[in-house]
């Protein structure tokens, strides 16, 4: 079993090699100690898989890391079922954006180092899904935070993409803060960090409370909650959402890997293995069903305005991740990390696919300059199409099961459940619509852009169309492990196969209410469909009446419910007032600073006070040598 | 008295190392008359440090103590330990050296014997188990820092931090020979074991000569030690010596010191322990909190990293407080720690050392991480290991000598320890703000050479392996040092 | 006989006489004499304790602290001269380019 320690450290092994000799010796060739590094995770990974399917954990203990006494903490792996499906999907999606990424960073002068951090990122993420207590999550968890944080910035001598990594840094601070105390509390709670003593002795803590803060709370509850902050930062829910979009600034193979299929789904990976937690408090549960809820549809109507292509998919992102706190929520965590793993499939696609685009049109993102690539980019239109599909919930598209699952399970969860359900189909309406707009606004009607642009367009080369079309193959057909028992008895496997670690969800309903739910879900996706091709194709000026009938609203969407302006004017305004002499903007000026220097000025003047004694002169030196002396002789004499 | 002791030449034996690293020296000085460059000599001078670690190993002092020269010097697991340290320190020192000795044009041959003859006097203080070979391993290894420090004759401040090392040295060294004589009187020997005997069979430990003695000797160590109020040289010493010296003697002198404090407090004053803790602990807390909160005010990196030491320092000597040998091998696992991530400190610094340019002041360090990401990375991973940020090597130190406070029942000082630790964090991460979150427009030129390549990797990675992966080097800690 | 005390204080006096030379006079070279007077009066009580204890070791000592300080000696009066040549003082207040 040892063996699959080879799973993080391979990609380790690539890192070090690239960082090392990359600059100077393998320049352009990063990808042949990259790509055969997360192949060979991927292998292990496969194995691994089938491994633990005989329903048995893999539970390694690789060392331990601090001795003292009571205290003990190792470095440990684990891997069972929710961790398998985890590997795989961050494994398959790694290989294939790493391949991508050849075509797409060809030429680039940070080749190596591009390579070098993905290969960082991978090991980070496998040892956040692999550890066996929370230490490793929460190392995995900052590792990945900081490659992801690297990696936006990638392109660094573009300040916009410097900023939104500092934007993405210091947002997810704050949920990280609250994970880490969560860790904290959680040791002083049960003694360990290993998951399987934490999680065994869930139960007999439920209903204890404990003085916060001069407030009475319940210990599991508050544990849970500081928890989820890290999940809302990580997973980029409201109100934390903010860094998300920022990030696409990033290269497009990142905002596929780190900022879609894997990073950002830290967070409904974190809550789903901490299940036995979560479902001792039902103030967590609902904390998250509803922050899932709100988020998807949130997220969902600002994605209708936005003119960016891989700002819309960003939205689309948050929009569908609030999905999967909501099965989480409601206590279907199967069905939650069901959606991840299929969502892992055709938002890479998605992503992949508009890399595509915006490959071929020499980094222009806007939508509005483009339109009619239907007949110059095949290939990219038609695993666009499938990936659309997919999300929208398309029988029998992968996106359709899973999301179907969230939606039934939703609706079986009591009366607030009914309102979820509610929420989750008018977010699926949203999210039909602009995500045909999106199409119809890129590849139909006619080219918008250059002429220049136009005399240039092509598909992309094959390391890049492959890869989308096995990512295509995943999103049509990756559901289809998921099959719910109202279609084919026994189709649920994946339900079946996470249910040891995530246990069976509750609630029966009729097979009338189901057919409901699927019908109603599959209509709104339809009509989403055919509301945006009146849209923007048959009617094309109706948008625009639309939009301008409805101009606040309209404003609304398009400025993001204007909550970037809202942080700006209530959180970070006054922090710059308050802190005199702004210069140099918010990130540097006041946080950073404010923190680096303000606080060192309060001790700042004993230091300097303190500094007065150095005089230089050596002789006072040797007065302060002789006195000290003479103190500790007198105050030992004295003492005796 | 009698007179039939003799030494026969097999009492050299675990000698051999100290042998070999002052032949090393020897030898080094004739190669400077015959060669040019001084490529070949700092060469010369690394092998012969691997040839006596490598000697040293094979004495296998580790797992049977040696004794030579009448008793008056041993070869033990905790000496041997920290000869490792002085063998690591010299070869790292040696590897960051070569090429900036050459910028600052003092690349003298001499430089390097100096190196290895002040490392002879810490393996000699190191393994001194009388007061006559302690003293005499400790002038060793203060004369030739003495010089070290003025080695760039023509800068003032180089001329002016061998002034005052020399001159505050010898004032120290005064006061540990007062000591030790006042001992020798109360004792009648200068022999550790029998000092602690004859305490034990005359029941002098209350007496206050004898008393007096002993500060005086602590006052000697502490002041190699840089503990405050005797820090008060550091400072200025360390700006103004050459980096690479600097880098050297925030290290070396400084583990020579715990190295003698540790058998000297133990094992000679092993029955007056409850006086000595009473005397370390207002020290320690004093430069706690003198080096972190001077540290804030710091503008020069050299300066900065000084006073950073001294709060070091304060850190290493709980272990020291404890107690308990499980306290004192927490020391001496700082020390190794420390080693590493403060020569790695000092190597980026002398990295951005080049022709006309100081490279001194934080203000260089601006927009570091633009201009050179991996050096700027290298120092983020110094600067967080340093302040003690997991998952670096510095985390690891600070927590098992905390940890061994707290089993010590002297959690208050673990509390306060912890209180000037998060202040520390300021000034180191001000150099990461720097690095990352400022912009310069002067262009930036690095003194990169293979050999600093070398010291910077090993080091670097010494940080990270430590913080992620300490058991084996913890453990082997422990069974050298206490069997 | 003179008694031990004697020597001892006498000692004593010294090296408080020398520590208050290096703290009080600012000629450099004064300060270092007043070192080798620390040190000599460490020879004094050196030597008196090896003599009532009736044993070799202390005036062993005393040899290895001539020695040491002789050597001393040339080093430190070399670091005096390279630093003269660049600063001509030998004023001890003067070598204050570094504080604070």
């Amino acid at each position: 079993m040892i063996k699959y320690t080879l799973i993080p450290l391979l990609p380790l092994i690539a890192f070090v090699i690239n960082i090392l000799f990359g600059r100077n010796y393998i320049r352009d060739k990063a990808h042949w100690v990259a790509i055969p590094a997360i192949v060979g995770s991927l292998l292990l990974a496969i194995s691994a898989f089938f491994d633990v399917a005989g329903g048995n954990v893999i539970n390694i203990n690789v060392y331990d890391w601090i001795v003292s006494g009571d205290f003990n903490v190792s470095a440990g792996l684990m891997i069972d079922q929710l961790t398998a499906i985890m590997l795989l999907v961050v494994t398959i999606c790694g290989t294939l954006i790493f391949i991508y990424s050849v075509g797409y960073m060809h030429g680039d002068e940070g080749y190596y180092r591009f390579f070098a951090y993905l290969c960082l990122f991978i090991f980070s993420m496998l040892v956040l899904v692999m550890g066996n207590n929370f230490l490793v999550m929460y190392f995995g968890w900052e590792a990945v935070g900081l490659c992801s944080y690297f990696l936006i910035g990638f392109w660094f001598n573009k300040k916009s993409a410097g900023d939104a990594g500092k934007k993405a840094f210091i947002v997810n601070r704050f949920g990280d803060f609250g994970f880490g105390l969560g860790v904290i509390l959680i040791f002083l709670t049960f003694g360990t960090l290993d998951f399987v003593g934490v999680f065994g002795q869930a139960g007999s803590f439920a209903g204890q409370t404990i003085n916060f803060l001069g407030w009475e709370v319940d210990l599991v509850t508050l544990i849970c909650l500081l928890l989820f902050c890290g999940a809302v930062g990580k997973s980029a829910q409201l109100p934390l959402h903010v860094w998300l979009p920022d990030a696409m600034e990033g290269p497009t193979p990142v905002s596929a890997l780190i900022h879609a299929a894997t990073m950002v789904t830290a967070g409904v990976f974190m809550v789903a293995r901490c299940n036995p937690l979560f479902i001792e408090s039902p103030i967590a549960m609902n904390t998250v069903a509803i922050v899932g809820g709100v988020t998807a549809i949130f997220a969902a109507t600002i994605a209708l305005v936005q003119n960016d292509i891989k700002r819309v998919i960003a939205y689309s992102t948050v929009s569908q991740l609030g999905y999967m706190f909501l099965a989480l929520g409601v206590g279907a965590f199967s069905a939650g990390v069901f959606h991840l793993y299929t969502h892992a499939f055709f938002k890479a696609l998605l992503f992949l696919a508009s890399g595509s685009v915006i490959h071929a049109l020499h980094n222009e993102q806007d939508m509005r300059n483009m339109g009619g690539l239907k007949k110059y980019m095949p290939i990219t239109y038609a695993v666009f199409i499938i990936g659309t599909l997919s999300i929208t919930g398309i029988f029998p598209f992968a996106g359709f099961f899973s999301k179907d699952e969230i939606l039934w399970r939703a609706f079986l969860a009591g009366d607030m459940g009914k309102f979820l359900w509610l929420l989750g189909t008018i977010a699926a309406l949203l999210t039909s619509f602009y995500s045909w707009r999106l199409i119809f606004m890129t590849f139909h009607g006619d080219f918008r852009g250059t002429s220049e642009q136009e005399h240039h367009l092509h598909e992309s080369p094959k390391v890049i169309t492959v890869p989308l079309m096995i990512l295509a193959v995943g999103a049509v057909a990756a559901g289809w492990v998921g099959i719910p028992p109202l279609f084919m008895e026994h189709g649920d496997k994946i339900g079946e196969f996470l249910a040891p670690v995530l246990g069976h969800p509750s609630g029966h309903g009729t097979h009338a209410q189901e057919w409901f739910v699927v019908g109603i879900s599959s209509l709104v996706a339809v009509l989403g469909g055919i509301v945006a091709y009146v849209m923007y194709v048959k009617k094309t000026d109706i948008a625009g009446k639309i939009a301008s009938a409805f101009k606040p609203v309209h404003a609304l969407l398009y400025n993001k419910y204007y909550v970037d302006e809202l942080y700006d004017t209530t959180l970070i305004q006054p922090v710059m007032k308050a802190s005199d002499k702004v210069i140099l903007g918010f990130i540097d000026k006041t946080i950073i600073e404010g923190i680096v220097n303000g606080i060192p000025n309060v001790i700042g003047v004993f230091s300097r006070k303190l500094r007065t004694i150095q005089t230089g002169v050596f002789g006072s030196y040797g007065l302060a040598m002789t006195v000290g002396a003479l103190c500790i002789i007198g105050y030992l004499f004295f003492q005796r | 008295m009698n007179t039939e002791v003799g030494i026969s030449l097999r009492d050299a034996i675990p000698f051999i190392p100290e042998l070999v690293i002052i032949c090393t020296g020897l030898i080094a000085m004739m190669l400077d008359l015959v060669v040019r460059k001084k490529g070949p000599v700092a060469a010369f001078v690394v092998f012969g440090t691997l040839v006596a670690g490598y000697a040293m190993c094979k004495l296998n002092g580790f797992n049977e103590p040696q004794s030579a020269f009448l008793n008056m010097f041993i070869l033990d697991g905790y000496a041997g330990f920290f000869k490792l340290i002085f063998f690591i320190n010299l070869i790292l020192t040696v590897c960051i050296s070569y090429r900036y000795m050459i910028i600052e044009k003092s690349s003298y041959g001499e430089y390097y014997s100096l190196l290895t003859f002040a490392t002879a006097g810490m393996m000699v203080m190191a393994s001194a188990t009388d007061l006559i070979t302690l003293y005499l391993g400790l002038e060793l290894m203060a004369l030739s820092t003495y010089i070290l420090a003025g080695l760039m004759r023509n800068d003032r401040r180089s001329n002016e931090a061998a002034l005052k090392y020399f001159f505050l040295g010898a004032f120290s060294s005064a006061f540990l020979l007062y000591g030790i004589s006042l001992t020798y009187g109360m004792t009648g020997t200068t022999n550790l074991n029998e000092i602690s005997a004859t305490i034990q069979n005359l029941n002098i430990a209350g007496n206050p000569i004898l008393f007096l003695g002993l500060i005086f000797i602590m006052t000697a160590f502490a002041f190699k030690i840089a503990l405050a109020p005797f820090h008060m040289w550091a400072p200025d010493v360390y700006e103004g010596a050459p980096t690479s010296v600097t880098a050297f003697m925030s290290v070396g002198p400084k583990a020579a010191g715990f190295a003698v404090l540790g058998r000297v407090l133990f094992e000679a004053f092993g029955s007056m322990q409850v006086q000595w803790t009473n005397i370390l602990i207002p020290l320690a807390l004093l430069t706690m909190a003198v080096g972190s909160i001077v540290a804030l005010s710091q503008t020069n990196i050299k300066r900065m990293l000084a006073y950073s030491s001294v709060a070091h320092a304060s850190y290493m000597l709980l272990g020291v407080i404890a107690g308990t040998p499980a306290g004192l091998v927490s020391t001496i696992n700082y020390l190794l720690i420390y080693t590493f991530m403060n020569i790695g400190a000092f190597a980026i610094v002398i990295l951005l050392r080049s022709e006309g340019f100081q490279g001194q002041d934080l203000d260089d360090y601006r927009g570091l991480a633009k201009s050179n990401p991996l050096a700027a990375a290298l120092m983020l991973v110094f600067m967080f290991s340093l302040t003690g940020i997991p998952p670096t090597a510095g985390f690891i130190g600070k927590f098992y000598v905390f940890m061994e406070l707290i089993n010590a029942d002297k959690t208050y000082l673990a509390v306060i320890a912890v209180a000037f630790s998060a202040i520390s964090a300021f000034f180191y991460l001000r150099v990461v703000m720097y690095m990352y979150m400022k912009d310069s427009d002067e262009p930036r030129t690095i003194s990169c050479s293979p050999s600093m390549n070398v010291a910077l990797a090993v080091t670097a990675l010494m940080v990270i392996v430590l913080g992620i992966y300490p058991e084996p080097v913890l453990n082997y800690v422990k069974t050298v040092v206490f069997g | 006989m003179v008694p031990l005390s004697w020597y001892i204080i006498l000692s004593a006096v010294l090296f408080c006489i020398g520590v208050f030379g290096f703290l009080a006079r600012r000629n450099m070279i004064v300060m270092f004499i007043s070192i080798e007077l620390m040190l000599n009066a460490v020879n004094i009580s050196l030597v008196a304790f090896s003599h009532y204890l009736q044993q070799v070791t202390g005036q062993i000592l005393v040899f290895f602290v001539i020695t040491v300080a002789a050597a001393e000696a040339a080093i430190g009066l070399a670091i005096l001269i390279a630093y003269y040549k660049n600063n001509p003082t030998v004023k001890a207040d003067d070598a204050s380019l570094m504080k604070g």
